[in-house]
């Protein structure tokens, strides 16, 4: 995988550029605070925001230091949350 | 659809975005019924990546469950699937695959439903070794009906039916499974959801009677009963107490009120299956009559017939 | 309906007890799976299952308990197999749970239960027929079920070659109500050749998955069934559902559902039915019978017309569903309704049920552990006439 995002210099230029997104189905968090958690990079924070069902879903503060792992993704026991790499431009 | 998306530019559509779990879901029933910080769907997630990995032909995967909160998984999983009753999911699982031996099918139960009006199951399934992988969320308690005691539930616990605390003896899954005869025997917590996966994978492809202890919250009654705060609090403690000694002897395993968890894997080995067993014997006494019962393609392709000689000590 | 698998049909002219005819039925049908448990006086059939099976290419399994055998017969079903179970009264107690499950998840399935004294322990060697009630309410909830009650060795080839063949059709559990005395009877039974017995093939469905409703009742209530691993996704639950087999936790599903279930063998009653009449036409007393105690009748029955007495039979070979309207049709025909059974009163109150007050309905009771006497269903029959 690729683990340069282009947004950091390691001295190798890559010809592709990679961004990192975090996707939230909105309804379907139940706030339980694993994916904040468990991010090795502290992107997410849960928001002051909340779904339908009074919930507070989280919100990434640190997107540029997601590394697309999707542990997030992994831990949710709901579903709701993912990450992965897109391609920039 | 509620789908936002972080860091996401303008260039993307989000109607098409799926979270890649989704094809192995019903999505369309969820929300789920867990509730917030319950581990099973954590596991659930683990148990997709593993099938991901196993490169299994997924219609040939079936899931059967019993009854519980652990039980809802077979209605939440896009697999031929099949929520039986409570304890039951063992021996409707052994009907299963010896009806058509060439299923993968794995049972999802709850340390009640396995362990308490299961247990019988559980040990003659061990015992016999039939090939098929049984995965036990263990929230030591018994989540659906409101958080009663149940065969795992440490003393001293506040349950439902323990208002002044468990004072039975709680079963060590682990070592009933190696005790019983299961062949590949592992723990883990909710927290471990790489090792988890890993477990699930090396149990789905091993041949015989799998076992997978997941050790996982249960937010809303033994947590919140016992003052132990929620879902995320569990898994801490799980982060911070839980020791990885892969090969433990399993009687060491034992897991009283907030203690130490010992997790790893600890049983791999080879037995004959019961149809390795079965068509052995059936050859050797009836020769040149005996019709032998199908194994599936992978048990006479890929994998030496295990001899009952060649199986070691166990 | 197509022609019977020849490798598990044993033609020829055989001297078989009932268990043992029982288990060459099951074989003919194409039964390949069968799990159960020992208990007397049962046994035998599983014993020569167990030596039989492997020789067709099926599977017997014993299973731990009489819980598990019931419900390895509903997984071996949604893996394709034809199954099967057999037990007596105590085991047929602990499988009630799941002869719901199999009612409500549709499994074709056959529970053979060969009866003995009870309740409870009671006599294991000796013949009851006091099970009859439990196997139509034994399991909690609404349903509907099938239930046969062969009188001969013979007949427990021929009815459990049937009892296949309706669970098929109808997708429901179907009970073979032996009892100890035609189990252990051991008489003439003659196996036709395999193109002369007819199996219901399992109603597998032609359309593509995403096309196909699990739990959707074609005309006659059933829905076209499949198993496992042909790529369908199904889930199979023991919670009230939708067509989709998914859960669906609600009175209106519930209507839905269970209307359908029980409908499946109500409306469908006639064509279910199965009696055998004699002299029934003009008959001032009708017998109602059915199993062992139909043979023990026709000597009381014989008496009865030596005596000039116009004495008819009607016997059941299906127990249930019950012919309700044909014994609402002979009520106002008869003096009475003369039912011996080997119990302290069961199908009785279906034929009293069902006579509505327009004639009498008399019970023969016996409790078990021999059949009647003969003299006393004579007796019953002339207390009735005069």
């Amino acid at each position: 995988m690729q683990k340069d995002n282009g947004a950091e210099g390691t001295g190798v230029k890559s010809k592709v550029k990679f961004k990192s997104v975090v996707y939230l189905e909105t309804d379907l968090c139940k706030g339980c605070g694993f994916c904040v958690e468990f991010c090795p990079t502290h992107v997410l924070e849960l928001g002051k925001e909340f779904n339908a069902k009074g919930y507070h879903t989280p919100r990434a503060v640190a997107i540029e230091k997601c590394s697309g792992c999707n542990l997030c993704g992994l831990y949710c026991p709901d579903f709701a949350i993912f990450c992965r790499k897109v391609k920039v431009g | 659809m509620s789908t936002i998306a972080f860091g996401s530019g303008p260039e993307e559509s989000l109607e098409e975005v799926e979270n890649p779990v989704n094809k192995l879901l019903r999505k369309e029933r969820m929300p789920s019924i867990w509730c917030p910080g319950c581990g099973v769907g954590t596991t659930v997630n683990c148990f997709v990546r593993a099938l991901e990995e196993s490169h299994l032909d997924l219609d040939n995967v079936a899931v059967v469950s019993g009854i519980g909160c652990t039980g809802r998984v077979a209605g939440y999983i896009r697999l031929d699937s099949f929520h039986t009753t409570h304890g039951r999911p063992i021996p409707f699982a052994t009907g299963l695959k010896l009806g058509n031996p060439d299923l993968k099918v794995v049972v999802y139960t709850g340390d009640g439903d396995l362990m308490a009006i299961g247990g019988n199951h559980f040990i003659h399934a061990a015992r016999r070794n039939i090939d098929i992988t049984v995965i036990c969320v263990n929230n030591l308690t018994y989540g659906m009906t409101g958080g009663q005691v149940g065969p795992t539930t440490p003393r001293s616990a506040i349950a439902a039916t323990a208002p002044y605390g468990a004072y039975e003896e709680p079963f060590n899954l682990p070592a009933v499974a190696e005790s019983a005869g299961a062949v590949y025997v592992a723990r883990w917590t909710v927290y471990h959801v790489r090792q988890l996966a890993t477990a699930f994978k090396e149990a789905l492809a091993k041949r015989g009677f799998s076992f997978v202890e997941v050790i996982a919250p249960c937010p809303t009654l033994y947590q919140r009963r016992n003052r132990l705060g929620d879902g995320l609090d569990a898994l801490k403690y799980y982060k911070a107490k839980s020791i990885v000694k892969n090969g433990a002897d399993t009687r060491t395993a034992e897991i009283s009120f907030q203690s130490d968890i010992v997790v790893g894997k600890f049983v791999d080995r080879e037995r004959p299956t019961v149809l390795d067993s079965m068509n052995k014997r059936l050859a050797e006494s009836i020769g040149a009559g005996y019709v032998p019962y199908p194994l599936s393609e992978d048990d006479t392709m890929e994998r030496p017939r295990m001899e009952e000689e060649d199986c070691g000590d166990h | 309906m197509e022609q019977a698998d020849p490798k598990g049909v044993l033609t020829g002219v055989h001297f078989l007890d009932g268990d043992h005819a029982c288990c060459e039925g099951a074989l003919a049908a194409g039964c390949r799976f069968v799990a159960g448990y020992p208990i007397t006086p049962s046994t035998e059939v599983v014993e020569r299952i167990a030596a039989r099976i492997p020789q067709v290419g099926g599977i017997f399994i014993q299973m731990e308990d009489e819980i598990a055998s019931s419900i390895a017969i509903l997984g071996a079903a949604w893996a394709g197999k034809k199954s099967m179970t057999v037990t007596s009264g105590p085991g047929f107690s602990l499988m009630m749970e799941h002869v719901g499950l199999a009612v409500m998840t549709e499994t074709p399935c056959v529970f053979i239960n060969v009866q003995r004294g009870g309740p409870s322990t009671g006599l294991p060697t000796l013949p009851g027929q006091a099970d009859m009630m439990q196997a139509r309410w034994g399991s909690h909830g609404d349903y509907e079920i099938i239930a046969l009650a062969p009188n001969s060795p013979q007949e427990c080839f021929d009815l459990t070659v049937k009892a296949f063949n309706l669970s098929e059709q109808w997708r429901v559990p179907v009970f073979v109500m032996m009892d100890e005395c035609v189990g252990h009877m051991t008489e003439r039974v003659m196996i036709p050749s395999a193109e002369e017995i007819s199996v219901y093939p399992r109603r597998f469905t032609t359309k593509k998955p995403g096309e196909y409703l699990p739990y959707a009742g074609g005309e006659d209530g059933v829905p076209e069934m499949v198993r496992a691993g042909d790529g369908y996704r199904i889930h199979v639950t023991g919670l009230t559902h939708d067509e989709r087999g998914y859960p669906a936790m609600n009175a209106k599903a519930q209507e839905k559902l269970i209307s359908r279930l029980v409908g499946k063998i109500r409306k469908n009653e006639s064509s279910i039915r199965c009696i055998e009449e004699d002299q029934i036409d003009g008959a001032d007393i009708a017998i109602i019978s059915y199993g062992i105690t139909s043979r023990v009748a026709l000597h009381a029955v014989e008496m009865a017309r030596d005596r000039g007495i116009k004495v008819g039979t009607l016997r059941l070979l299906v127990c249930w569903p019950f012919p309700e309207s044909r014994i609402r049709e002979l009520a106002p025909r008869v003096k009475a309704f003369v039912v011996p059974e080997m119990n302290y009163g069961q199908m009785v109150r279906e034929v009293e049920r069902n006579a509505a007050g327009r004639t009498k309905t008399i019970l023969v009771p016996h409790a078990g552990g021999t059949v009647h006497d003969p003299k006393v269903i004579l007796d019953a029959i002339m207390e009735a006439v005069r």
